[in-house]
């Protein structure tokens, strides 16, 4: 798929942009600051309904607005279809689809497939946990929307489940208390054990395009892997660090004879109810740190993704270099894994790559570039033209504050 | 700011639920304006529900006597009990006139945010309905949310050592709707639910 049209209402610097669009690739070329960056959360936001940069709505409205309105028309294959979001600064967002009535936001997710390389994806590889499992459930909710649903239950579920342990008086539990824990527990394995077993699947579906991806973007002397690793396989491991990890400690004695700690391999077989059946048993074994602490510390918000390049995690042992590479390499599993679900050959995701030249190396440079050009619809920013590899032939347009200014390539 | 009672009225009224500060102000002067005759009977009415209405003492519905009509009703089948979260649910099962049974009002749904604790339901008054051997049947009407359905588990898990028979409403595809608008979590727990004919 493409866009072949995107409409910005007071998003961000925007009080209006209309911006024609084709496939194949656009670079956005202005100097800092002028917005480019702007253009492609937008798009971002219309796939993912978050933003790269912010984790709330208010910054994408236009200072002082209380409404902002992202509206893009798509092509797939013969279709065409447009598609409308209203953001809202307090009320709940909405969306349309082919000016059809008012929806929730939530109803156009997986409609517009994207996947966008930042900056900010350095923090896949040197970052906390969160940014990881963050990574996995938006690709997650993009392939499958329901697991949208999914989420926000878990979420709930969590909130209570913690909000019940915190009213524990000195870490201890009365009866009550420990009877209604058991029924949070259930629900929190239930929802936990659903999202779970999609994050497993999806890690596997990841895992040869990773390496894949990694060697084609290096001299591949290095075998690049992901290793999921779950508190419903290593009760063990849930007394941890603060920052919502498992302890990447020795692995228990379920893996150990085999080379990999992967538990996404570990449980290929399990179901949905034995995973659910795990989480209960390890809930159990960690009430009372739980209670301690006031803090649920089983389930899939404490879980990881676990990057390792040769032997070694790339968190910490990866060169800048390395860990560059390494991002690109998720984001380009990821744009793998949505071609090979792409059964109709007509919701192929639209690449964008904000900024990412300028921090490559020329030899990197010109790899990616290679590799992202035969997408079917590629949108790359750059503040000067002479961060675009030459590999990238397409049209470009100027980025003014406020503005754009075609070259004509594409027209209407 | 608008001067003495008239702020007063629209402060009050902006507390209500789902009044927000603009229909506060329209409600406000629409009173202004109304008839004082209409708007005494409003005020009587507010009086009246505030000193006249208790719960039933059974059941937990509003009621004007110790018990409501409904538990006082010998018609309605004593056997079966439709447990639900509030008040206004018995309303929404009464309007489908198919259910002939009692019902019994929690007061809401276990939710630890708001520091709702199963104590706080009348869920021991529930139990205490079932110490004879009338009751057959217990029917949990909860909704069909994270709270609803936690709340759901533990009657569950309470009401099923004591023996007694108890179901829990099919939650699936709305009525005249298509199959093809259906979300993807409304579609899944029909598939998990369906019925062998």
């Amino acid at each position: 798929m493409y866009l072949a049209h995107l409409s910005l209402t007071d998003f961000r610097s925007y009080p209006g942009l209309e911006l024609p669009l084709g496939p194949g690739v656009t670079v956005l070329v202005g100097s800092n600051g002028v917005g480019k960056t702007n253009v492609m959360e937008a798009i971002g936001y219309l796939s993912t309904l978050g933003s790269h940069r912010v984790s709330s709505d208010q910054p994408l409205l236009r200072f002082g607005t209380e409404q902002a309105f992202i509206r893009a028309r798509l092509v797939r294959g013969e279709q065409q279809a447009s598609v409308e979001l209203e953001i809202n600064a307090t009320r709940a967002n909405r969306a349309r689809i082919n000016r059809g009535n008012p929806v929730r936001a939530r109803e156009i997710l997986g409609l517009v497939r994207s996947v966008l390389f930042a900056p900010e994806d350095l923090a896949l590889v040197k970052g906390e946990p969160a940014v990881r499992r963050r990574f996995l459930d938006e690709l997650l909710v993009t392939l499958e929307p329901r697991h949208a649903a999914t989420r926000a239950d878990y979420d709930r579920v969590l909130k209570q489940r913690n909000a019940l342990l915190k009213s524990a008086r000195g870490g201890r539990l009365n009866e009550a208390q420990e009877s209604t824990l058991d029924v949070w527990d259930h629900h929190l394995a239930g929802t936990g054990a659903e999202l779970l077993r999609a994050r497993l699947d999806l890690v596997q579906r990841l895992q040869p395009h990773i390496d894949t991806a990694y060697a084609s973007l290096t001299d591949g002397s290095k075998i690049a892997r992901a290793h999921y690793r779950s508190t419903a396989a290593r009760p063990a491991d849930v007394v941890s660090d603060d920052d919502g990890a498992v302890a990447s400690a020795e692995a228990p004695a379920a893996v150990v004879g085999q080379d990999s700690g992967d538990d996404a391999a570990l449980l290929a077989d399990a179901t949905v109810e034995e995973l659910s059946a795990l989480y209960v048993e390890a809930l159990r074994a960690g009430r009372r740190q739980e209670a301690e602490r006031g803090l649920t510390l089983v389930g899939p918000h404490r879980e990881e993704l676990e990057l390792l390049l040769g032997p070694a995690p790339a968190k910490g042992f990866a060169s800048h270099g390395e860990t560059w590479s390494f991002a690109l390499a998720l984001r380009l599993a990821a744009y793998y894994v949505l071609l090979d679900d792409d059964l109709s050959g007509t919701q192929a995701p639209v690449l964008i790559l904000d900024d990412v030249f300028a921090e490559l190396d020329a030899q990197r440079r010109s790899r990616l570039a290679t590799i992202v050009a035969g997408a079917e619809q590629v949108l790359v920013t750059a503040a000067v033209e002479g961060d675009i590899p030459p590999e990238l032939h397409g049209a470009r347009v100027r980025v003014l504050p406020g503005t754009v200014e075609l070259d004509g390539t594409h027209g209407g | 700011m608008y001067e003495g009672a008239v702020q007063e009225l629209i402060d009050e009224l902006g507390r209500l639920p789902g009044i927000g500060p603009k229909s506060a102000q329209r409600l406000a002067f629409h009173i202004l304006e109304a008839d004082a005759g209409d708007m005494q009977k409003l005020a009587e009415a507010i009086t009246a529900v505030k000193t006249r209405v208790k719960f039933c003492s059974i059941c937990g519905n509003v009621s004007e006597q110790d018990t409501c009509s409904i538990c006082r009703d010998p018609r309605r089948d004593a056997s079966v009990i439709c447990v639900v979260e509030e008040s206004k649910d018995v309303m929404a099962v009464e309007r489908t006139r198919s259910f002939r049974g009692r019902y019994h009002v929690l007061g809401g749904a276990i939710s630890p945010i708001d520091g709702i604790g199963p104590e706080k339901l009348r869920i021991r008054e529930l139990l205490t309905r079932l110490s004879d051997d009338t009751v057959q049947e217990i029917i949990i009407a909860t909704d069909p949310n994270v709270e609803g359905e936690a709340t759901a588990t533990y009657l569950i898990r309470t009401l099923k050592p004591i023996g007694v028979k108890v179901t829990r409403l099919a939650s699936g595809l709305p009525v005249g709707g298509d199959l093809e608008y259906a979300d993807e979590a409304t579609l899944g727990r029909a598939f998990a639910g369906r019925l062998a004919v």
